[in-house]
């Protein structure tokens, strides 16, 4: 407390700690959604073979009864199980067993977040493990046919360098400019993305925060306000200072490390934010200090906002107010979003945040979410270099958000040039979000993740939804950790820009790498 | 500044069952009666309306079609009973080209006159054919109002139909001479022909009352007459090959009129010309093999006004086997004309394949000053695109029941919400006119250029066609 600089909160709350603990953390639902179905025929004996057979725990008899129960269909591994002596299906004496893959699997995903995502990603947030390979999930891309789905790392046959897991570090630095400010350094290259109380629920908003917390790394309030309930995680929040400025106030912004400028977001670009009336309920309007039932419009761009030098204004504004914060500027993806992020850095922000046209959680027209800016996958390296050749690239934290959706492509962004990234539709799919895209209607998401309403909200308890989180940046970290070991390197921050580790399917992948 | 444009509309809703995306089917053979069925917690309350839907029997699959795809129930089932699956009559919907998303997305357009909102990102391909290759730009600080798009400024999405000769010049008197006529609608959108297997008089009726109530023009058959005179305005009849002539008396009420591609089309126009001087002609081309070429053609001949290219009902060029898109030939036609410095002289309408707002906008960034549908509008009467348009095969739509308040809310409403989307996909851009965003490329992102500025240089040459 006594060393914080002058102008920085002097109401600061006790802050709370959250233990980087991995523990199993079930679906919250009774029938876990399974690629295969195990079927039992009338023929079954009840002999007990499969239960004997059977490594994963698909089958299940409970002490005391003959019959068995409902098969685990989530465990099952499928059809591949043939080659290791363990499938059930073969060794019924009665053939009454049957695997086959579930007819509902197509009906969950879609291109970018394919079914098999889907469900490695839930089971990472279970297990806190990379899912074993025997499940046969594809996780490491989506079926969307082009960006992060179309590159691969080169992976040597034989890591160049011998390194134990312990040795690769993957934190990143979020302050490059040696301004006199704090150096702040998050153990893993990847914070919470902008969702704000009103478009989600506070239950899923202290998950996110104490998701951070456990991970030394942050979260963001959106520009919905800041919750008294989110104080006790100050230090890992950074707080959004949008064109609506909802909730803002001098001193919400001498709360946080790290105060965040939208400018724009990657699911409307240009568009400014919406929260549909139906979601402003009594608490949310009286957070954002608005009539309550009318729809919320953030208009687009800042008012008061013409040029890099009006930009500068705001962020020596903050500055000011809070002598200890670094700033962040997000904007989206436009042809030239290279411009932009080079004006942001002379204008004085430490973080350039990019946000992709195809990113987003929360609701959008569907026009703009398809159409307007360019994928992320395309601004990295146009950012990154053009940073590069403006001799600034190493005094700027360059952040890419839109799309990003496991570890594999947190390792393709900063392969293309980003130190880090956002995430944030996986965070959701984490907490038992289905895509189903209905955040926007009636009373919000049906899963009581993206809802204000009372009853869908007690849907998803805070311990539950922390412990899913910590878990899936458990299971990304190892990821992670595992592609550093494979390319040899030591530390995340080696891998920025090198695009000569990857390849693309699409291409002849015949350009020499630069020495 | 013009009077602000704005489409009246109220929610149409359909006259058949919606059909889903997603369906839970439900073995309730198998039901352990627990009592604490999952289905009464359905958030959007499928099951409770469930006798309603059982009570009316020609909507008896409307329960299964109504359903949001959550999986809640069949996550939460106590006995594992529910599957949800998707609607194979969903599928079934459109074809390659009019997937089931856009004939749902036209539906829902049609219904609310709403632009389609959802969560959780965008869902589909990284890239695909034709408009799908394309991304329209956004400006971070610079746009045309400060109130918000439906602000107390406006965008405008006004265009004019006719020459616009590229200088003035004074008569003996000084004053600007012989100034062509010129026909100014408040959309970059014109409703065009339906084609034979579509006409049916009710529809005819409906899309004249459309075109009528948004201000637009509907191109019309030539022996169509309508019912309101005050309609002519918004019409303007095409004179086919064989087409018979128009009285006159009624050909002077409208502002514009096409007619077909021939060697004759100066004589033509001269003729029309002499009827009512203050008409403008367009002239149809069919973009064939040989449609690009005639189009640059008669864009040099000084007599001609406004070129309508018409693709075929998927965007493809007519009569190829490795046929070009739309998108591409409308921006060969537009560059050659720059080149030739003719490009600002002629309208240039496009039409076929435009089966979504954005595909409006991106036209026009090729090239086009307007784009011409009537595919949308059909769909907007809850069609199927079933292609099965025989006299005599039942058609899923009932189109031959529609009525005129029907038919007439549900185009409107259509075109009310692709005027919205055109004002978002302008509004990000910082456009603040229609007209300027015709050929404005650099308002563009083309994905062989992306592809090319950031992998092509990382690894080398494109393997996999575009």
């Amino acid at each position: 407390m006594n060393t914080l600089p002058e102008n920085t909160l002097k109401t600061r709350v006790p802050q709370e700690k959250v233990d980087r603990i991995v523990k199993t953390a079930p679906s919250r639902y009774r029938n876990e959604i399974a690629k295969y179905i195990v079927h039992r025929s009338l023929d079954c004996e009840r002999c007990g073979k499969c239960l004997e057979v059977c490594t994963h725990g698909v089958h299940e008899r409970k002490p005391g009864f003959e019959y068995f129960g409902e098969p685990n269909h989530h465990l099952c591994i499928g059809p591949s199980c043939a080659n290791n002596g363990h499938y059930c299906v073969a060794q019924c004496p009665k053939q009454a067993l049957q695997i086959r893959e579930n007819p509902m699997y197509r009906a969950l995903g879609d291109c970018r977040w394919s079914a098999d995502l889907v469900l490695a990603t839930w089971k990472m947030a279970e297990t806190g493990e990379v899912p074993s390979a025997e499940y046969d999930y594809n996780y490491e891309c989506g079926d969307s046919g082009g960006g992060f789905d179309k590159l691969r790392f080169k992976f040597p046959d034989r890591p160049p360098v011998k390194l134990d897991a312990n040795q690769i570090d993957t934190s990143i630095s979020l302050n490059k400019r040696k301004d006199g400010r704090p150096e702040v350094k998050i153990d893993v290259p990847w914070y919470g993305g902008g969702m704000s109380f009103g478009s989600v629920s506070n239950v899923t908003q202290l998950s996110k925060a104490r998701a951070a917390v456990a991970w030394n790394t942050f979260t963001c309030t959106g520009e919905g306000g800041y919750m008294e309930r989110m104080r006790p995680y100050d230090d890992h929040v950074i707080t959004q200072v949008a064109t609506g400025l909802f909730g803002v106030r001098e001193e919400t912004i001498q709360r946080v490390p790290i105060v965040e400028f939208k400018y724009a977001q990657g699911a409307k670009p240009g568009l400014g934010g919406h929260l549909l009336g139906d979601k402003n309920t009594p608490a949310v309007a009286r957070m954002r200090e608005t009539v309550l039932g009318i729809s919320l419009f953030s208009p687009f761009p800042f008012h008061s906002v013409y040029s890099i030098e009006d930009h500068m204004k705001h962020i020596d504004w903050v500055k000011h107010v809070n002598r200890r914060a670094l700033i962040s500027t997000k904007v989206s993806t436009p042809t030239d979003v290279d411009m932009v992020a080079v004006g942001s850095y002379s204008a004085g922000t430490h973080i350039v945040h990019i946000d992709g046209g195809y990113g987003g959680t929360g609701a959008a027209p569907d026009i703009a979410k398809k159409n307007i800016a360019m994928p992320i996958e395309y601004a990295i390296g146009k950012v990154h270099q053009f940073l590069a050749a403006e001799g600034v690239r190493d005094k700027v934290t360059l952040i890419a958000s839109g799309g990003i959706r496991s570890a594999h492509d947190i390792a393709k962004a900063i392969a293309l040039g980003a130190d880090g990234v956002v995430i944030g539709t996986a965070e959701l799919v984490a907490l038992g979000c289905v895509r189903c895209s209905l955040c926007a209607s009636g009373r919000g998401c049906p899963r009581g993740i993206a809802t204000t309403d009372p009853e869908l909200c007690g849907k998803m308890d805070l311990d539950w939804g922390t412990q899913r989180l910590v878990n899936l940046y458990s299971a990304w970290r190892k990821t992670l950790v595992e592609i550093l070991q494979r390319l040899g390197l030591r530390s995340v921050a080696e891998l920025r820009g090198r695009t000569d580790l990857l390849m693309h399917l699409d291409y002849t992948n015949d350009v020499p790498a630069k020495k | 500044m013009p009077e602000k444009y704005h489409i009246k509309t109220q929610p149409v809703p359909p006259r058949q069952p919606r059909i889903g995306k997603h369906g839970v089917v439900d073995w309730r053979e198998d039901c352990a009666r627990c009592h604490n069925c999952v289905k009464k917690a359905c958030v959007y309350d499928r099951y409770r309306q469930e006798a309603d839907y059982i009570r009316n029997l020609n909507d008896v699959d409307a329960l299964f079609f109504e359903c949001m795809g959550c999986f809640s129930c069949v996550q939460n089932c106590t006995k594992n009973i529910l599957c949800l699956s998707v609607n194979p009559t969903y599928e079934k919907l459109g074809n390659k080209y009019w997937k089931p998303d856009i004939i749902k997305t036209t539906w829902l357009q049609a219904e609310t006159a709403k632009i389609p909102v959802s969560g959780a990102g965008y869902r589909g391909p990284f890239s695909g054919h034709g408009f799908d290759s394309m991304w329209t730009d956004m400006s971070e600080i610079v746009r045309p109002t400060r109130d918000g798009i439906h602000g107390r400024e406006y965008i405008s999405t006004s265009v004019d139909i006719g020459r616009k000769p590229s200088y003035l010049s004074l008569n003996e008197t000084q004053s600007v001479a012989g100034l062509p006529p010129l026909v100014s609608i408040p959309m970059p959108l014109i409703i065009d022909l339906s084609s034979p297997a579509h006409t049916l008089p009710k529809l005819d009726a409906a899309i004249e009352q459309t075109a009528g109530d948004t201000g637009l023009i509907a191109i019309m058959d030539s022996r169509y007459r309508p019912a309101d005179e005050a309609n002519l305005e918004n019409i303007a009849f095409y004179l086919g090959p064989d087409s018979p002539p128009v009285p006159d008396a009624i050909l002077k009420k409208t502002r514009l009129v096409e007619i077909a591609d021939s060697p004759a089309v100066a004589k033509r126009i001269q003729e029309i010309k002499k009827i009512h001087p203050q008409i403008v002609v367009a002239i149809r081309v069919e973009l064939t093999a040989a449609g690009i070429g005639r189009a640059i053609e008669l864009a040099e001949l000084g007599e001609v006004e406004v070129i309508h290219v018409v693709a075929d009902a998927n965007g493809n060029e007519l009569t190829a086997q490795k046929p070009r898109f739309l998108k591409d030939m409308i921006r060969q036609i537009h560059t050659t004309l720059i080149e030739k410095g003719v490009r600002d002289e002629i309208t240039l309408m496009a039409g076929g394949g435009i089966a979504l707002p954005e595909h409006m906008a991106k036209a026009i960034i090729c090239g086009a000053d307007l784009i011409t549908i009537n595919l949308p509008l059909l769909v907007a009467l809850e069609c199927h695109l079933c292609d099965s348009c025989q006299p005599g095969s039942p058609c899923p739509a009932r189109l031959e029941q529609i009525d005129s308040k029907y038919a007439v809310g549900r185009m409107t409403n259509l075109i009310a919400a692709w005027h919205d989307q055109l004002i978002e996909l302008m509004g990000a851009m910082g456009m603040r006119e229609a007209r300027r965003l015709r050929g404005d490329v650099g308002r563009a992102m083309f994905f062989e250029n992306l592809e090319e500025e950031t992998f092509g240089k990382l690894f080398g040459t494109r393997k996999v066609a575009l």
